[in-house]
């Protein structure tokens, strides 16, 4: 414990690293996936190609990625960015089915309503796809983030500082205090960011804090086989 | 020459295919460990899935454990077990296990659970026991799933394999980390090349292998989801989001 207070100011600087790491990822993640789900719940092929494409580069364990992609793209090869665009590809990957299942999810009656009514095609989404789509959305999000949150600390072996460099620190000097801090620390941010998503669905869901539509609390319930609640 | 090109030299180059840390070795080693990990994951997991899946008892300790593991870092688990329990092939394959068994677990109960209850009803009143429904019912109809939670444990396992390497494991990882620490480019992206080309063509064959084994689920029982506009989701589809809980 004393360890902790000593070092507190190296513990809350790598959990602000870990937050930018994770933070970034997720929201670009979140606002790529948007027209994309969208697109493949509108047709079929658009949704076999992404799911497929996602599929795959989901299946690339993440310390390759990490090393592979600045080869690719010819950044340094220690450079945080690296992590980032790594890590920003599996919540793609992850947040394109749910946000295709969401679109999905709205009611058909419910969109033709609203054509009916006059709304406009882009009207129509942000008006009502989009709100209508929240709760699946807000389920896949969180799954994001509690993955990207446990990822980023991979970057550690690479060099590229989070809470993971704990973990190899407190390897190496065969100091347990350090790895728990670490674990720990990774699962506060982890609770943290979650929190925050919940609470931003709150704020711009409300209709949906008493009772959530029937759908969406149908897939909900059937997501929390695979997925936190 | 840019770092593509050498990784690629490097990786035919002939040196490199012969000898005791050769590139065949560190392939068979990755396997060794992958192979008898998720033996003794699927040991465990397998058959306490069938059990929560069909009794329904402990589903919520089934969903906790998921969770919680999809939040834990691999890395922080593996520096924690391997310095409680030594570095060598037992307390890494025991990580290897304890991380495989999450995804299995998850993907073999849903399966089961996935399956109506009302055709797992009328078996029982066709009189089939406990035992031939699980085996005749419940398992052809969830195989999906279960494949799918196998394919996403197997994986988890090979990535994790490879942070091992970190930590003193053999593997292909050790290319990947021994190239960082030697300031080997070349033997580093011929590392990272190797891993990513043996995960997909893993995933490839497990694919494959569950398109030959696994039963066709008629449309009409419930691990087939259908979206609104009709089209069907595979149920495979759905449990692919188990892979990679947080490696």
């Amino acid at each position: 414990m004393e360890w902790v207070w000593t070092n507190f100011g190296l513990i809350w600087g790598l959990t602000l690293s870990q937050v930018w790491l994770s933070a970034l990822p997720i929201v670009i993640g979140f606002v790529v996936s948007i027209p994309l789900g969208y697109l493949a719940s509108r047709s079929r092929v658009a949704r076999s190609v992404l799911l497929s494409v996602g599929g795959i580069l989901y299946t690339i364990p993440s310390l390759a990625l990490f090393l592979i992609i600045p080869v690719i793209i010819g950044t340094s090869l220690l450079d945080p960015i690296n992590v980032i665009i790594a890590l920003t590809i599996y919540a793609i990957a992850i947040m394109v089915r749910s946000s295709a299942d969401a679109f999905a999810s709205v009611p058909e009656p419910v969109q033709d309503s609203a054509t009916a009514v006059g709304f406009s095609n882009a009207q129509r989404f942000f008006a009502v796809d989009f709100p209508l789509a929240g709760p699946v959305l807000l389920a896949g999000i969180r799954v994001v983030s509690v993955s990207t949150v446990s990822l980023v600390s991979i970057g550690s072996v690479i060099g590229v500082s989070s809470l993971g460099f704990l973990f190899t620190d407190g390897f190496q000097r065969d100091f347990f205090t350090e790895i728990w801090v670490g674990l720990i620390g990774t699962l506060i941010v982890a609770a943290v960011f979650d929190l925050v998503l919940v609470l931003i669905a709150r704020a711009l869901m409300p209709w949906n804090r008493r009772s959530s539509p029937a759908l969406a609390r149908m897939i909900m319930r059937k997501r929390s086989v695979v997925m936190p609640r | 020459m840019n770092l593509f090109e050498q990784g690629f030299a490097w990786l035919f180059d002939v040196a490199h295919w012969m000898g005791p840390t050769s590139i065949p070795v560190r392939i068979g080693e990755h396997f060794e460990y992958t192979g008898i990990s998720l033996f003794f994951a699927a040991l465990i997991a397998v058959p306490l899935g069938f059990f929560i899946g069909h009794t329904g008892k402990g589903r919520g300790a089934a969903i906790a454990i998921s969770n919680v593991s999809r939040a834990l870092p691999t890395l922080g688990l593996l520096a924690a077990l391997i310095l409680l329990l030594g570095i060598g092939l037992l307390p890494a394959v025991i990580v290897l296990v304890i991380l495989g068994i999450p995804p299995l677990l998850a993907g073999v109960y849903a399966g089961i659970e996935s399956v109506d209850r009302q055709t797992v009803d009328a078996a029982r009143a066709m009189g089939m026991t406990e035992l031939q429904i699980l085996f005749k019912v419940e398992i052809p109809l969830g195989a999906a799933l279960i494949f799918g939670g196998i394919r996403a444990a197997t994986l988890q396992i090979i990535a994790t394999a490879v942070v091992a390497a970190y930590f003193s494991l053999g593997g292909l990882g050790r290319l990947l980390v021994d190239g960082l620490a030697q300031n080997d480019y070349p033997q580093l992206v011929a590392g990272a090349i190797l891993v990513i080309a043996i995960a997909l063509i893993v995933d490839g064959i497990l694919a494959l292998i569950q398109k030959l084994v696994v039963p066709r689920v008629s449309a009409g029982t419930r691990s087939t989801k259908r979206t609104a506009r009709g089209g069907a989701i595979p149920p495979v589809a759905q449990s692919r989001t188990l892979i990679k809980e947080g490696q």
